[in-house]
């Protein structure tokens, strides 16, 4: 099997982030892999290992587009246990919106299929950046597959594959066929750490650099000039601050009854 | 006039207020037409005509629920195409933003998601990166795609009503193709409260439950809220997945949002910091939860909320 994971550069949520420069594109500096990615990769690594890994001849690729720093994700994914590593980087690709970022990530998948076609491409549910959820579906679309997005259970017997997605009025079972593009949620699997093993072995693996030219694809196509969308301004909310806060002398719940009440919430 | 497309999916019985709040946002934009998939029932044609409605679009084939998604954008964009439209609407929900995203690419057509107001040249807003900033942006192509979040407008019928005009549209032949198609399917029970992307008010519930949401569920009754939970309750396994506000479940921005035995990690407090008013109720003092709310109890929930409930049910005597 040959299965594609989709790795996202991302700034650390756990920080201050920022939209910057003219075209309010996100302030990448403080990036880590985006957590809902590992899911992805997990599921990744559990097919390839239920079929007799690396040894039986099965690939997890892990395809990061992004500027230089999102090498970083690519090396985590490597040390976490895929088994190469491509990292799309063009300068033409800065400030690509969902459309654009599809487009080159089509070309990306089509180009690493040219010689033995991918199987799957697999991708985390959401960037935890954009948070769009746009990206899985445009690329279904693009590749013309069959897409099993927020799949939070995943299944392969043979080529056919099973998931459940848990909707808000109903659960649904999905059946594909592959190649296919699959989305997980953060229900379907507890990823793996790094382990000192593999961080050694990531160091032997390969990451592939690719750019545009080496997809085919035009710089027009993609970056503010391939956008279907723009930005046009971005505002700061301002932090919200804390309120009053009371501690509980027995009387508390009265207490918040009457702030329902004075906010007219009653 | 700008042809204004609202695409209705298994509306039920009745139109949600999500989708009356759609109908207000296009009669702002231009001519309201619908392009609906499922079942047409008396009240929903009726709400349709009484918003204003001009046109409806009905899809030639029965079996869009079938798949995911993949022919649903197909018809949509038949539709599109049909009514000439150059602004789609569609709810915010995964499925309904995952339509938009293949129908943005089957038209060449800049998609817009989590938008909460529009302006009449089709300038959406929305807010981003957890709420942090909230930004204006623009689709750069002949056809604009929105997700509207529920609760932007308060949903307003027309001034006159109409007699929508109705006309199939045909789904390509080919739309099914390459779609994942749907086994089974499960309906999960309905709980009576209100649906939470759509609540006003939210009463959300994590660890510090412990098991028991009952004390939240009688505040929620008495305040007409709906139920929410951290990723911790649901991860538990006390109340549905359905119910996680947060990353990786809803976004919600209500009137009030009422937190209690949650401790406020950044991944919750990324689908519940636009809420208007916070009110947190949490044993520990040092809970970021605290940071961001603007009534805040140190104080034990099992014994603040039901005081709280009788409270409320007392001043209504
Ligand atoms: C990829 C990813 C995605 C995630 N997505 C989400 C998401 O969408 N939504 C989400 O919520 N979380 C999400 N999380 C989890 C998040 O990081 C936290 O672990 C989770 O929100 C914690 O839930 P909690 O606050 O209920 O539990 P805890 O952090 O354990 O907090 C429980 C709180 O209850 C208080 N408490 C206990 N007993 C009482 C009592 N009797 N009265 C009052 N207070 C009491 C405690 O003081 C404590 O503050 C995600 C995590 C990851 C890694």
């Amino acid at each position: 099997m040959k299965i594609i994971v989709l790795v996202k550069h991302v700034p650390d949520a756990q920080f201050d982030r920022h939209l910057t420069g003219e075209a309010n594109t996100t302030d990448r500096t403080e990036s880590i892999l985006s957590e809902l990615d590992e899911y992805a990769l997990e599921a990744a690594l559990q097919l390839i290992e239920a079929r007799g890994g690396e040894a039986a001849g099965h690939k997890v690729i892990a395809l990061s587009m992004g500027p230089a720093g999102a090498v970083n994700a690519v090396k985590k994914s490597l040390q976490i246990g895929a088994t190469e590593g491509v990292h799309l980087m063009d300068q033409a690709l800065a400030g690509s919106d969902a459309a654009a970022t599809s487009l080159a990530l089509a070309a990306a998948v089509r180009h690493l299929g040219a010689e033995t076609p991918v199987d799957l491409v697999l991708t985390g549910m959401a960037s935890t950046d954009g948070e769009t959820s746009l990206v899985p579906a445009q690329l279904a679309e693009r590749l013309d597959l069959p897409q099993v997005t927020f799949a939070s259970s995943l299944e392969l017997d043979g080529t056919r594959l099973t998931a459940r997605r848990d909707g808000d009025a109903h659960a649904e079972t999905v059946e594909a066929t592959l190649p296919a593009l699959v989305s997980v949620t953060d229900q379907i699997n507890d990823p793996r750490y790094p382990n000192f093993k593999g961080i050694m072995a990531a160091k032997k693996k390969t990451i592939t650099t690719l750019g545009l030219a080496d997809i085919g694809v035009d710089p027009s196509q993609v970056g503010p000039s391939g956008s279907w969308t723009a930005v046009e301004s971005a505002e700061a909310r301002p932090a919200r601050t804390a309120g009053t806060i009371i501690t509980d002398e027995g009387d508390a719940g009265i207490k918040l009854v009457d702030f329902l009440a004075a906010q007219k919430m009653l | 006039m700008a042809k204004v497309l609202v695409f209705i999916d298994n509306p039920g019985q009745v139109l949600k207020k999500s989708s009356l709040e759609l109908l207000t946002i296009a009669r702002s934009l231009g001519e309201p037409a619908v392009a609906l998939n499922g079942e047409l029932h008396d009240d929903v044609a009726a709400a349709l005509g009484a918003y204003g409605v001009q046109s409806l679009y009905r899809p030639s084939a029965a079996d869009l629920n079938d798949y995911l998604v993949g022919p649903k954008a197909s018809y949509l964009a038949a539709a599109v195409q049909t009514a000439d439209a150059t602004i789609v609407l569609t709810e915010n929900s995964a499925e309904a933003r995952e339509v938009a995203a293949r129908l943005g690419i089957k038209l060449g057509a800049g998609v817009i998601t989590d938008v909460v107001a529009v302006d009449p040249d089709g300038t959406a807003h929305k807010s981003v990166l957890a709420g942090s900033y909230t930004t204006a942006a623009k689709a750069t192509t002949p056809v604009t795609v929105l997700t509207v979040k529920a609760n932007s407008v308060t949903p307003e019928p027309a001034v006159t009503g109409t007699a929508p005009v109705t006309s199939t549209v045909r789904v390509p032949d080919t739309a099914a193709a390459a779609s994942a198609r749907i086994t089974a399917r499960n309906e999960k029970p309905a709980s009576g409260r209100p649906d939470l992307a759509e609540a006003r008010i939210i009463v959300a519930g994590g660890r510090g439950v412990d098991g028991n949401f009952g004390p939240l569920e009688d505040l929620a009754d008495a305040l007409g809220a709906a139920i929410g939970a951290s990723r911790a309750a649901t991860d538990a396994g006390w109340i549905g997945h359905d119910a996680q506000v947060g990353q990786t479940g809803k976004t919600v921005s209500p009137q009030l949002y009422i937190s209690a035995g949650i401790s406020g990690a950044i991944q919750q407090k990324a689908g519940m910091q636009t809420a208007k008013v916070i009110v947190a109720v949490n044993k520990d003092a040092e809970s970021p939860i605290f940071e961001i709310a603007d009534f805040g109890i140190v104080g034990d929930l099992f014994q603040v909320l039901p005081q709280a409930t009788e409270e409320i049910k007392k001043r209504r005597g």
